[in-house]
């Protein structure tokens, strides 16, 4: 009932009853997601490979035998078998982890930092700020995403920071675009107003009220662009716009492999797979983090 | 503000100064004007605009809680938020105790540390994200407040709301039940010791029990900082309990202003008259002779000429369509928006000299 303390005394710190924050709850719920715990073991997998790929690789990636060409799997000392080089298939899948993560995950990193704080600003300002903004976005709308990277890669030149570049450019449309649909929907809420009502500029009030709401979900829309970011990277370099031979890549070794696809189908199917492996993982790993940060009250 | 306060009490009543005395109106508000564009159509043509708030002047007493009641669509909600600037209004001046709101003296930023709202909806204004502590201590820290004296001042706050700080100062809004929730948004909205609260539908989405409990809150709250109140609400009953004087809105625009008994007991627009008869009476006795109100109110992109109650009202003359009665109020702050009571406006029940009007 009415409860009113006429004089509420100091009250002792000590006992205060904490109760799970929001992300406690999600972590929780996502352990209870098997799929999504296993896509995450996966990726820790990689992400090990990637780290001690020179340490865990049993040959040097680059030690080509002209005797050893295209060997199958399970060819004495070559598990995995041998490439058009004669170079061993298990060290270089392992060695290409890094590089092939490296140019999955970063373009979508990048994009994250700009493509989110382009939306939140549009999303936040909303009127004529939006329209400007959302309007010159939806231009890179108007390529598919493919073509674009190819075109901006064409343009700037082959290499790996110039396929960066052109990856993290083709990301931020749609980052930006997620971005601003969650802002504006937390922009229309009471609680929003009501911290304007008490006098709070917007940077404080997207600093405090705006941030915490909508940067979940965007980091789960960006970890589902990693698998296309990887494919697409990948893409290019079998186009020779990224990586260089003899480098080892997933992407570009398919390319190189592809003359032996009738000699050695398995063996040039082989970088495909991890590629696939890897995608499909950032994808039920993004999948679970959205199930589990859906908590209805 | 600065110091580590380790005594509870900054939330003392009345730590803005008084400016303009006590007979001074704390909230005067003049031809309040607001219309939303409707979306253009593909040529870029206006399509026509929603005269949401439309031409209202009222003034609300230092310590009285005004009502403002009006059926859905009236601008009652619309009202409130110009009144907090979260709306820009397109015309009208709003003065805070003699002063005007936006100018030198009573910048927009100090102004809403005097005055605050409370919104409907209690769990979405609310940040999920935030425990109900940092809520609370959320706007004290906007203005200067230092983080540790505004999380103490939250808690003293949670505890005079009736809420236990050491159970619940550190909880998440959806651990909370709707009359709790609110109210935390009643202690956040006290949270810069303000003297005005613009309460929009505060308790209309609580059960009847819990609204009980807030609204005696309420009153209380009132009574021990201080408090002036803007109460919105489209409940009759609950407005008759805490008002002192009440406004009727129709249609973006002020019908009928009083006293609250007096409002309630001898109506004088005939759409207030009919709005208190929509009231079900538990009484056989006091059945309703008037026919009740029917049908939804006209559409505010093209409202009615001249008096706007007059597609509805069985009293309307044919110059109700013509002439738009002005609400002119007294020194008491009565007024009533109606050609039957402007002296020779047409209307055949209108008196005819000052002295049949008075």
């Amino acid at each position: 009932m009415m409860n009113i303390a006429v004089n509420p005394a100091k009250v002792p710190a000590v006992v205060f009853e904490k109760s799970t924050g929001y992300w406690q709850n999600v972590s929780q719920r996502f352990m209870r997601d098997r799929v999504a715990v296993f896509a995450a073991i996966v990726i820790l997998i990689l992400f090990a490979m990637a780290i001690f790929g020179n340490q865990l690789a049993p040959h040097d990636p680059f030690a080509a035998s002209i005797m050893k060409r295209l060997k199958p799997i399970g060819f004495p000392g070559h598990w995995l078998g041998t490439d058009e080089l004669g170079r061993d298939m298990l060290t270089r899948l392992i060695v290409g982890t890094k590089l092939s993560l490296f140019m999955g995950i970063t373009p979508v990193v990048l994009a994250f930092c700009i493509g989110s704080v382009i939306g939140i600003i549009a999303g936040y300002a909303g009127g004529a700020v939006n329209t400007l903004i959302m309007r010159t976005i939806d231009v890179f709308y108007a390529f598919p995403s493919v073509l674009l990277a190819i075109a901006l890669s064409g343009v700037l030149g082959a290499g790996i920071t110039n396929s960066l570049i052109s990856l993290t450019i083709v990301f931020i449309p749609p980052i930006a675009r997620v971005s601003e649909s969650v802002t504006t929907q937390i922009r229309s809420r009471d609680f929003v107003d009501a911290a304007r009502a008490s006098g709070a500029n917007a940077f404080t009030i997207v600093r405090v009220h705006v941030l915490g709401n909508v940067l979940g979900p965007i980091f789960v829309y960006a970890t589902s662009l990693i698998a296309v970011s990887m494919i697409l990277a990948s893409g290019l370099s079998f186009l020779g716009l990224g990586v260089k031979p003899p480098e080892p890549e997933w992407g570009l070794m398919l390319n190189t492999l592809r003359t032996a696809i009738y000699v050695q189908p398995w063996i040039a199917a082989m970088p495909g797979v991890m590629i696939f492996i890897t995608s499909i993982a950032f994808n039920l790993l993004s999948d679970g983090l959205r199930t589990a940060m859906e908590i209805k009250n | 503000m600065n110091t580590h306060t380790t005594q509870s009490m900054d939330i003392t009543p009345h730590a803005h100064a008084d400016v303009g005395g006590p007979t001074q109106p704390l909230l005067m508000v003049q031809d309040l004007i607001k219309h939303f564009a409707l979306p253009k159509d593909i040529l870029g043509r206006s399509s026509g605009v929603v005269r949401a708030v439309d031409g209202i002047d009222f003034a609300v007493r230092k310590g009285e809680t005004l009502g403002v009641v009006g059926e859905s669509g009236c601008g009652k909600s619309t009202t409130a938020r110009l009144l907090m600037n979260l709306t820009v209004p397109d015309h009208g001046d709003i003065i805070f105790d003699g002063q005007s709101v936006g100018s030198k003296e009573l910048s927009l930023k100090e102004f809403r540390r005097q005055a605050q709202m409370v919104f409907q909806d209690s769990y979405a204004s609310l940040n999920p994200r935030l425990t109900i502590e940092d809520s609370v201590a959320f706007a004290p820290q906007v203005h200067g407040v230092d983080k540790q004296a505004a999380i103490d001042r939250a808690r003293d706050l949670l505890a005079r709301v009736g809420l236990d700080p050491r159970r619940f100062a550190e909880r998440y809004p959806h651990e909370l039940s709707g009359g709790q929730r609110q109210r935390v948004n009643i202690a956040r909205a006290l949270a810069l010791q303000p003297r005005l609260i613009i309460l929009d539908e505060a308790v209309s989405a609580l059960d009847k029990s819990v609204e009980a409990q807030v609204l005696n809150l309420l009153l209380d709250l009132k009574e021990e900082f201080g408090l002036t109140y803007v109460f919105i609400s489209h409940d009759l009953n609950v407005v008759r309990y805490i008002s002192d004087r009440v406004m009727v809105m129709y249609l973006g625009q002020v019908v009928e202003i009083g006293d609250c008994e007096t409002l309630f007991e001898s109506p004088r627009h005939p759409y207030t008259r009919a709005l208190l008869s929509s009231v079900p009476s538990m009484d056989p006795d006091n059945r309703t002779e008037e026919p009740p109100l029917s049908g939804d109110p006209p559409n505010p992109i093209n409202p009615p000429s001249g008096c706007r109650f007059h597609t509805r009202c069985v009293h309307a003359e044919s110059v109700c369509s013509t002439t738009m009665p002005k609400l002119v109020t007294d020194a008491q702050g009565t007024g009533v928006a109606c050609l039957m009571h402007v002296v020779r406006s047409g209307h055949s029940a209108a008196p005819l000299s000052e002295q049949e009007a008075a």
